[in-house]
Order: structure tokens, then sequence, then C-alpha cells
């Protein structure tokens, strides 16, 4: 493994029965890198996400993260990761406060730990009115900072974000992208699938998968160059019609 | 562990954050038993009950006069013609009528045979019986009264005793089925929809994608279930002996230990629900039709298991609930030990680990 790449994938192929889900997808990810995984709904994106994150097996292939095997060393890639769901995943019925304690515990954080880490969350995100609030209560945007936040309590060297802005307006979804880009200035490699060709313009680096392959993959502006189109969004088109 | 315990903590949060799951979990052992215990009941008391008497002498006052002192049955009024029989029904009072034919005495004693008619109401087939029972014993008491100084040549006395229950008290019958049937429904219901919760909310996904072992995220959201099934069968015991004056017979260390292994039989097949079901609805319907209505009627506890069609005696069998019934009463009524229960402990003890071995493969193929 090159000592800049935190991801290295070769062929990696998931079949489901005679259905190929993800056939033979080989790419690297660098460090620090935010990495954008496109494609259109069906084409294999979250079952190779979550081969990569430990809760897959693959059915062959080769795929290294942060150093770990996919195949063997699950429990190490799992504690070196944080993953935040298209559905911010947080406990509606525990408090702000009540949810980073559980998570930073899952992770094995101790209680001096997780309370540092949940004063500078508080502080940074302006948190004080609603720390001890039912998590239930809150609005969408709100939810999705706390989720993102909460993911990256145990300072994963990567993080891997499913559909993270899915069902928020466009002002919370700047907002997040902003606190992608505070999280990758501090060294932590971003994993993001979406649907929203604007973002992948944020990419460092985009991926497009198509009928279970990856069909594109290098830096927005190249891609652009490469279709001869404007935007993402064409060279999606384009590639996703075939 | 300390990781286990948070989770552990967690849990209580949701459940006692839950009113619903609270009641489930608090108020229905109670209500149940009260109501099993109180409302319903297959005694009879104070049953209303009217007479035509035809004849009016000493003897048929004096067998009136015996069933009216009874704690069973009120005479409730005297009627003069039979035609008012059906309107004395109608009114749905009365349960029964007593009709002495004319001349009742001088029958008896001229022709050795005099005629009563017990008609009884028998809407409710369970109480009709019951009543007749109760009359006709009543009679042949007087019977044998009269026939004290008599000398018979010979004669066959049946003594009748009821052991184990010997007041028949239908309390006795019910708790352990209601004991049953709330223990598996907290274990079993309770827990699989609160694992189909975590699935239908994405925490699971989270969960799983923690460095927490996948079995810890199961044997967590168990425990809670374990430990509050435990306290409800407490309850259960407690309350069964210091309200209705059940006695327990045999050992309640037994009793526990044959509690917790029929908790986690239920818990075994509430994990497997959940394996099974990708909504909270779908794994209450499951547990509710698939599991509480066969436990109600198939475990022996309301309709006994001897008088079933023998189809529904074999599916009886895999039932869990039908063994643990049997160590119930076995341990409360009789008080007899682990000697004479060994083979359903056996067949619970096969049946959790069966439940819990096909839950586990499940849930690992689900992650593949």
């Amino acid at each position: 493994m090159k000592s800049d790449n935190i991801i290295e994938v070769e062929n990696l192929t998931k079949i489901f029965g005679d259905f190929t889900a993800v056939n033979a997808i080989t790419f690297t990810v660098k460090k620090g890198e935010i990495f954008g995984f496109l494609g259109a709904n069906g084409a294999g994106k979250t079952t190779a996400m979550k081969m990569l994150i430990g809760i897959s097996k693959p059915s062959s292939g080769k795929a290294i993260v942060a150093g770990f095997d996919v195949f063997s060393q699950t429990e190490d890639i799992k504690r070196n990761i944080g993953y935040m769901s298209q559905k911010f995943a947080l406990y509606d019925d525990l408090t702000v406060k009540e949810n980073i304690n559980f998570f930073g515990g899952i992770y094995g954080l101790s209680k001096k730990q997780i309370t540092e880490k949940r004063q500078q969350l508080v502080k940074e995100l302006g948190l004080e009115s609603i720390v001890n609030t039912l998590v239930g209560s809150l609005p969408l945007g709100w939810k999705q900072k706390i989720s993102f936040s909460v993911s990256l309590l145990h300072e994963p060297k990567i993080v891997f974000l499913d559909e993270p802005t899915g069902g928020v307006d466009p002002i919370t979804r700047r907002q997040f992208w902003e606190m992608i880009y505070q999280a990758s200035n501090r060294g932590t490699t971003i994993f993001v699938t979406t649907h929203y060709m604007d973002e992948a313009e944020y990419c460092d680096r985009v991926s497009i998968m198509v009928d279970g392959k990856m069909e594109a993959l290098d830096t927005p502006k190249k891609l652009k160059q490469q279709f001869e189109v404007d935007t993402m969004n064409d060279v999606f088109l384009k590639l996703a019609r075939g | 562990m300390k990781q286990f315990l948070g989770f552990i903590k967690k849990e209580f949060y949701h459940i006692f954050r839950d009113r619903r799951s609270l009641f489930i979990l608090f108020g229905m052992p109670i209500a149940q038993i009260l109501l099993f215990g109180f409302a319903i009941t297959n005694e009879i008391n104070n049953v209303d009950i009217a007479v035509i008497d035809l004849s009016k002498d000493a003897t048929t006052k004096e067998i009136i006069q015996k069933i009216a002192a009874s704690k069973y049955f009120t005479i409730n009024q005297f009627l003069d013609r039979d035609a008012d029989i059906e309107t004395a029904f109608q009114k749905g009072k009365i349960k029964a009528v007593l009709h002495f034919e004319k001349d009742f005495s001088r029958k008896l004693i001229k022709e050795n045979n005099a005629n009563l008619q017990i008609i009884t109401d028998a809407t409710d087939p369970n109480t009709a019986n019951t009543v007749t029972n109760y009359i006709t014993s009543i009679l042949q008491n007087y019977q044998q009264e009269q026939n004290k100084d008599v000398q018979v040549s010979y004669q066959i006395i049946p003594q009748t005793r009821m052991v184990y229950n010997p007041e028949l008290k239908s309390v006795y019958m019910f708790v352990p089925g209601v004991m049953t049937i709330i223990l598996m429904l907290v274990s079993a219901m309770m827990t699989s929809i609160s694992i189909t919760r975590e699935k239908e909310l994405g925490t699971m996904e989270i969960l799983l994608v923690s460095p927490l072992k996948p079995v810890l995220v199961i044997v967590g959201k168990v425990v809670p279930y374990i430990f509050l099934s435990v306290i409800n069968a407490i309850v259960i015991v407690a309350l069964s002996i210091f309200i209705f004056k059940m006695p327990v017979q045999g050992s309640l260390f037994l009793l526990g230990v044959e509690s917790v292994l029929f908790i986690i039989t239920s818990l075994a097949l509430g994990i497997l629900i959940s394996t099974i079901s990708s909504t909270q609805q779908t794994a209450m319907m499951i547990s509710l039709i698939g599991l509480m209505l066969p436990t109600i009627l198939l475990s022996g506890f309301i309709f006994p298991i001897t008088s079933m069609p023998l189809p529904l005696q074999i599916i009886s069998n895999i039932i869990p609930a039908r063994w643990f019934i049997v160590i119930l009463k076995g341990i409360m009524l009789k008080g007899v030990g682990l000697s004479f229960l060994w083979k359903e402990t056996v067949i619970l003890v096969v049946m959790a680990i069966f439940f819990l071995v096909l839950s586990v493969k499940k849930y690992k193929i689900r992650l593949a």
C-alpha cells in the first residue's frame, strides 16, 4: 500500500445470486481527499460502500481501508472509520447530550474524552440551548450536523457519508459542506455519495458508477474536459445514458 | 464492558421514555392478573334461580331451603305455571329453574321415586353445566342425610377428593397461564419491536459499523428485557400469593430458574422475529398472531390439550408455553421438583438453544 493512499480497491466484486451488484471496481483514495462516489440509484454505490465499511463481505477482489483488509480485518476498519447514513440516524428519544455520550461510549472513548469532545462540539456548533433537548424535536438540519459531528467523535481517519444531504434545504446543504471542508482541513479523508451534481463539483475527485462498473474517475474539471461539457450534471447524464 | 453498559443504559432510556412500552411492561401484567383473578372465573356464586313448586309439601320446602342456604344459589322468585319459565329466562336474571312435580313427598315415600326437573339457561354452557352439577350434588347430599337410618343391603358411596386445588379456585388455573402469556409478550414481542425499531430508524446500521460486536448489539438489546421479565415474574407470583392466597408448594428457586429458561426461549423467538421483519408493525403482527394466539389457545391454558383434535394436539407440542405451564402448575400447585419436571425442562432447553442458534444464523445471513 502506497503511503499516501488510504483506500485501495482492486477488482472488488459483489454478487447476489446471479446479479452482479458491483462489478470489479478498482480505485484509490488519497489521504485527506474529498472523494465523491456518484451513481444513479441501483448503480451499486451503497453495496460498494457497505463492503468498504466492513458490514458486507465482498465476493471477490481486494480492498484495503485505512491499512486494513476488508476480508479479514473488519473490526480494525470499524475502529478507524466514521459513518453517517442518509437517515442521520441518532436516537430521537435521547437528548443531544445522551446521544453524544452513547456514541462516544460505543467507540470506546473514556468519560473524560467524551466530556471534552462534547463541550468542544457544543461550542463549535452553538448547541448550548439544545444540548438537553430530545433529538426528535430538532429540525432536520440540526440532526444532520449533530449526526456528522458524532461520526467524527472518535477522530476517524476516514469518514463515509451516505447521501448526507438528502432532504435538506440548499442553505443547510451549503453549511454542511463547510463542515465537510473543515473536517477535510483537519486531515480527515471524506468518502461521500451524493445525488446532487453541484455537490460533485465540491469534491477533489469524483467517481461515477453505472450498472455496477466504475465508468469514470478524475477531478471534476478533467471529467468535464474529457466529456466536453460544462457541468458535472452533463457528465453524469452522458455516462448514465451510455 | 464499559461500552456494553453504556448500551444497556441507552436501552433503559428507550423503555422508560416510551409510555406505551412502560404500560405494556408494567400495567398489563398487573391488570391481567387482577382481571383473571377477580372477574373471569369458572366458580359460581349467588346464582339466581327460580322455583316452581307444584306440591308445596315438607320435603320440597326442605330441599328449597337447603339450596337457598348454600352460598352458590339465591332463590330469586317462585313461579306458578310452566308457562312462566320462558319469560323468566328471557328476562335474563335467572340461570336455572327447579321444577318439583305434584305430590312430590307422597310419591317419594310411596313409590320411592319423585321427579325434580332442573332447567338451565345454556346460552353459557359452562355455567349451565356447573349449576346443574352443584344442584345435583346438593340433592345427593340431602338424600344421604335422609337415608342415614335406613338400612340398605349394599351401596356404593363415592368419596371424591379434589387434590391440589380442593376449592377449585379458578385463579389457581389462571395464574400460571397469565404468567406464561405476560412473559411471552414482554420477552418476545417487546424485544422484536425494539430491535426492528433500530432497523427502521437506521441506527442499527450505525451500530453495526461501530466497533461494537454484532452479537453484543443483540445481547445488549435483550438484557434489559430479561431483567424486566424477571421483575414481572416476581410481581405476578407476589400478587398471586398475597392477593389470591395461591400457595407455592414447590421451590421458589426452581420456579425462578424455570422462568428464566422460558424467558430466554421467548427472547430467542423475539430475536428470530426481528430478523425476518423490517418494520415495527410487522414485528408486532407476527408476535401477536404467530406467538400470542397459539400461546393462549394451544398451550392448555384455557382449553385442555387432551380434548383437542389430534392435529392440534401435535401442534401444541411445539409451543414452548405448553411445557412451561406444566412446569408452573407442577411447582406451584403440586410442589414437585425437577425429578418430575425434567422432561418439560429438557424440552424448553432444547427449544431455547434451537431458536437461539437459528436466530444467530439468520442474523448473520442478513449481515453478509
